[in-house]
């Protein structure tokens, strides 16, 4: 057996050869040798009995995984149209420069590869970049050149952090330069809470009346869907099996939203703990963290954190010294794909295979990981169970609106003075934070990320909360300098880029719905446009198999209804005799070179 | 297992057997719903979405939604059949599809779908993307360009012929079929007689040496159009 061969069965079988752990395998591979390779493919197939294409097809779903050899350090840079926004061009430019290289290639000597990657969760701090798992926040363009010489100079992401972030971003095990921006702190998320606090109330109740607490309290999932948590809870209760999972969706991964990266950097004892009552309530005694792999460099604190509360007993058997109560978690990461933020997706990939959202029915709650009943929650969703037993269902409800109670984080970003994390009370109006964020000039605030809606002056008086504006905390704002249609076709390049690809409607309708936006930005837009993408549209969102392509449209839509005059500025009727969509000197430009001279008829 | 449980397509009674989906109550009821990834050997997937009905006012996919007691599902309406259509279109346009010398013409369920929902041309543009063939294979032709993703062959070779030759690689608008071995079919232990060649809908998975062999007129869907034979099955025709 060749070293390498040896090298990787030793690797399957410190995950017990189990092909649900896949991701784990791969990723350690590819740790090891810098790529899944061919060769890889077939020993992982052999080590945990599958086949080469499965394994294959697992590693060629995620883009931080790959069968090809990378450069020994992948610099990420962030493609969200909030950092371009912040000058990410020059900063993308300055990098090719250095290098010598374009966007997407290596170096040469096989050092450094540059690449674009969506939305890294630092939309307050942009523009920022991933260099391997090292954050790097504010770029310009001459930092751009002083970090390509440190790389040269030391090979070492490491060491391009120079001045720590706040809180635990100054942490011995995280040591990044990531800023919280905590501009606003509520009672329920952001404040401190003694680790077992709420754990103890919890295990004195029992696990029904846990989740009575819960319903009382009405809490709604934090991640945007706002299905009650209670309810989901209770579902999972009653769902036969010996075995149930907690999964904690820490895949942050909608455009503008990091309030979960802020609450995993300060406030991961409070999730834990709402894990860990969550397992008491429902009868799980497993649990896992899906982190997102953009947030790997918060892994090391992540499992310290479970550490410490193993050694307090506030995890393991016998929590808080009542027997027979016993649970843990596991950090499970990801690695770059939007789409595993959908609960199913992140199933998927939790045993091991390509992020594909499943078939509901039956719904996690019923067969979930591994076919057994599932809750999968939200990070912040988890922080308010912890609130909530620690203040009692009472105080929690009286605070937000009537079918929002609580309160939520915003992240914040765009075209404001203070980009950053703000807990409100549910319910405030759109009108209040933009005032507070120092937004102004303001021409379009996008809610909820892409996949939320866009909204202009309009509607600020609205407000955001489930029963009206709906949010999973994503708040980008635009000011009137901005393009929106060039936003809209940006958002939608990103749903390109992450549609799993299962189903018709979002692999082939986004990609439609793109080109004819593309269309439209070049100056080759036809009134009969918006019908056009209305319907495709509409077909996308209506048909598609998960959330992703369900609300990848939203963006088109939200331009068609909300900002009617961006779309129709762009267009214009037909002149003389052809179709705007038809460029007669682009048509034949091949034939005019072939021949050597140009259209007779056409001539320019 | 004798309890049947009813429900209503398009206002028609239908009584189905515990644990049937929508779309095989009504296959069973002589109701047709178009379906491309849908096959009644295979487990329900849920990818070409050209099934997709109403139920109770919400979309889903009939092939993989259990039918229950009191649904009431909305089939031939003008809004679904147009979505479908739409689905049809795209599932054109996404890959290349020369009909006129294809030898799946005339037994293609992609064709004679557009046929029957009187698709002459798609409205959206040709994307004309770069696909594999692969003909490696001594008795078996991949020809990618025909593809349309929906893992018939992929859950035939996996359920059926227990071999696991196919699945796929990529994501998104780069996701395609590929094969359990390093670059070509010949690598794997498919044979012409593998159920998975047989499911495929289209002419993406074709055997040698056997085009053409029916001739014009002759072929599965010359004279009557795909579902008719569903619809046969129903007791009393009323359209």
């Amino acid at each position: 057996m060749s070293e390498f061969e040896q090298t990787v069965r030793q690797i399957c079988s410190a995950f017990k050869n189990d092909r649900t752990r896949m991701m784990d395998i791969v990723q350690a591979v590819q740790a090891r040798f810098g790529c899944v390779s061919g060769e890889a493919l077939d020993v992982i197939a052999s080590a945990v009995n599958t086949t080469r294409v499965e394994v294959q097809s697992t590693v060629s779903f995620y883009s931080f995984l790959t069968a090809q050899p990378k450069g020994r350090i992948v610099i990420r840079l962030c493609s969200d149209p909030v950092d371009e926004m912040a000058g990410m061009e020059p900063v993308a430019r300055a990098f090719e420069a250095e290098l010598g290289i374009r966007m997407g290639e290596t170096t040469p000597d096989g050092a450094i590869t540059l690449e674009w990657t969506p939305c890294i969760g630092m939309s307050d701090q942009a523009p920022a970049a991933l260099i391997n798992d090292v954050v790097v926040t504010y770029l310009s363009t001459d930092k751009a050149r002083e970090i390509v010489a440190e790389l040269r100079r030391s090979g070492d992401p490491r060491k391009l952090v120079h001045r720590l972030g706040d809180g635990h971003n100054a942490h011995p095990l995280v040591r990044s330069m990531v800023h919280n921006n905590v501009r606003r702190k509520g009672p329920v998320v952001l404040a401190d809470l003694p680790p077992g606090a709420a754990l103890r109330k919890a295990l004195a109740m029992s696990p029904v009346e846990v989740i009575r607490d819960i319903k009382t309290a009405r809490l709604r999932g934090r991640g945007g869907a706002g299905f009650p948590t209670g309810m989901k809870w209770e579902f999972t209760r009653q769902a036969e099996g010996d075995r149930k999972f907690v999964i904690c969706n820490a895949d942050e991964g909608e455009p503008g939203t990091f309030k979960d990266r802020v609450i995993l950097t300060e406030y991961a004892d409070l999730l834990f703990e709402g894990m860990a009552i969550a397992g008491y309530a429902i009868g799980a005694r497993e649990g896992i963290l899906y982190l997102r792999g953009e947030y790997a460099y918060l892994r090391p604190l992540l499992e310290h954190v479970l550490q410490v509360r193993r050694d307090a007993g506030l995890l393991g058997r016998d929590i808080c010294g009542k027997r027979g109560v016993e649970f843990d978690i596991r950090i499970q990461l990801g690695a770059g794909a939007y789409v595993c933020g959908e609960e199913t997706s992140l199933i998927s990939s939790c045993e091991g295979l390509r992020g594909d959202p499943k078939n509901r029915p039956p719904f996690p709650a019923q067969k979930g990981y591994l076919g057994c009943p599932t809750s999968v929650n939200n990070v912040e969703t988890f922080c308010c169970v912890a609130r909530i037993l620690d203040r009692g269902p009472g105080w929690f409800a009286e605070i937000g609106s009537k079918g929002s109670p609580g309160t939520k984080l915003f992240s914040v970003s765009g075209d404001c003075a203070a980009p950053g994390v703000y807990e409100y009370p549910f319910g405030v109006p759109l009108a209040d934070l933009l005032r507070d964020v120092g937004a102004e000039d303001v021409q379009a605030v996008q809610v909820g990320g892409p996949s939320g809606q866009m909204v202009g002056p309009e509607s600020f008086h609205r407000r955001l909360e489930y029963d009206d504006l709906a949010t999973g905390g994503s708040i980008v704002v635009f000011n009137t300098s901005r393009d929106l249609v060039h936003v809209v076709a940006r958002y939608l390049e990103f749903f390109v880029d992450e549609s799993c690809g299962y189903c018709t409607p979002c692999r082939v309708g986004n990609v439609l719905m793109l080109r004819k936006i593309a269309e439209i930005l070049a100056g080759r837009g036809a009134p009969s446009d918006v019908a056009y993408l209305t319907g495709l549209a509409e077909c996308v969102k209506f048909t598609s198999r998960c959330g992703l392509g369900q609300t990848s449209p939203n963006p088109v839509l939200s331009l068609i209804r909300n900002f009617p005059t961006a779309l129709e500025g762009r267009i214009r009727p037909p002149a003389g005799e052809f179709l705007p969509t038809f460029d007669v000197r682009r048509a034949l430009a091949d034939t005019e070179r072939l021949v050597g001279r140009p259209s007779v008829i056409y001539a320019p | 297992m004798s309890e049947t449980l009813s429900f209503t397509i398009d206002g028609v009674a239908i009584e189905a057997r515990p644990g049937q989906t929508i779309l095989q109550a009504a296959d069973d009821a002589g109701i047709y719903i178009p379906r491309l990834c849908a096959h009644k050997d295979l487990v329900p997937f849920g990818a070409c979405r050209v099934c997709t009905v109403k139920v109770n006012g919400r979309p889903q996919a009939a092939c993989t939604m259990p039918a229950a007691k009191g649904m009431v599902v909305e089939n031939n309406t003008p809004e679904l059949l147009e979505h479908r259509r739409r689905l049809i279109e795209m599932l054109f346009v996404e890959g290349n599809h020369y009909c006129m010398f294809c030898e799946k013409s005339g037994n293609c369920e992609l064709q004679a779908l557009a046929y029957r929902f009187g698709i002459t041309a798609p409205r959206f543009p040709y994307l004309f993307p770069d696909r594999d063939v692969d003909a490696s294979h001594p008795d078996v032709l991949i020809d990618r360009n025909r593809c349309i993703l929906c893992a018939r062959c992929v859950r035939a070779s996996r359920d059926l012929d227990r071999k696991g030759v196919f699945q796929f690689v990529g994501r998104g608008a780069r996701k395609k079929l590929w094969i359990n071995a390093e670059t070509e079919l010949a690598g794997t232990n498919a044979a012409a007689e593998d159920r998975a060649v047989e499911v495929c809908p289209v002419g993406c998975l074709l055997k040698k040496r056997q085009g053409y062999a029916t001739p014009i007129g002759r072929r599965l869907y010359d004279r009557r159009p795909i579902g008719s034979d569903i619809e046969s099955r129903r007791p009393t025709p009323t359209t």
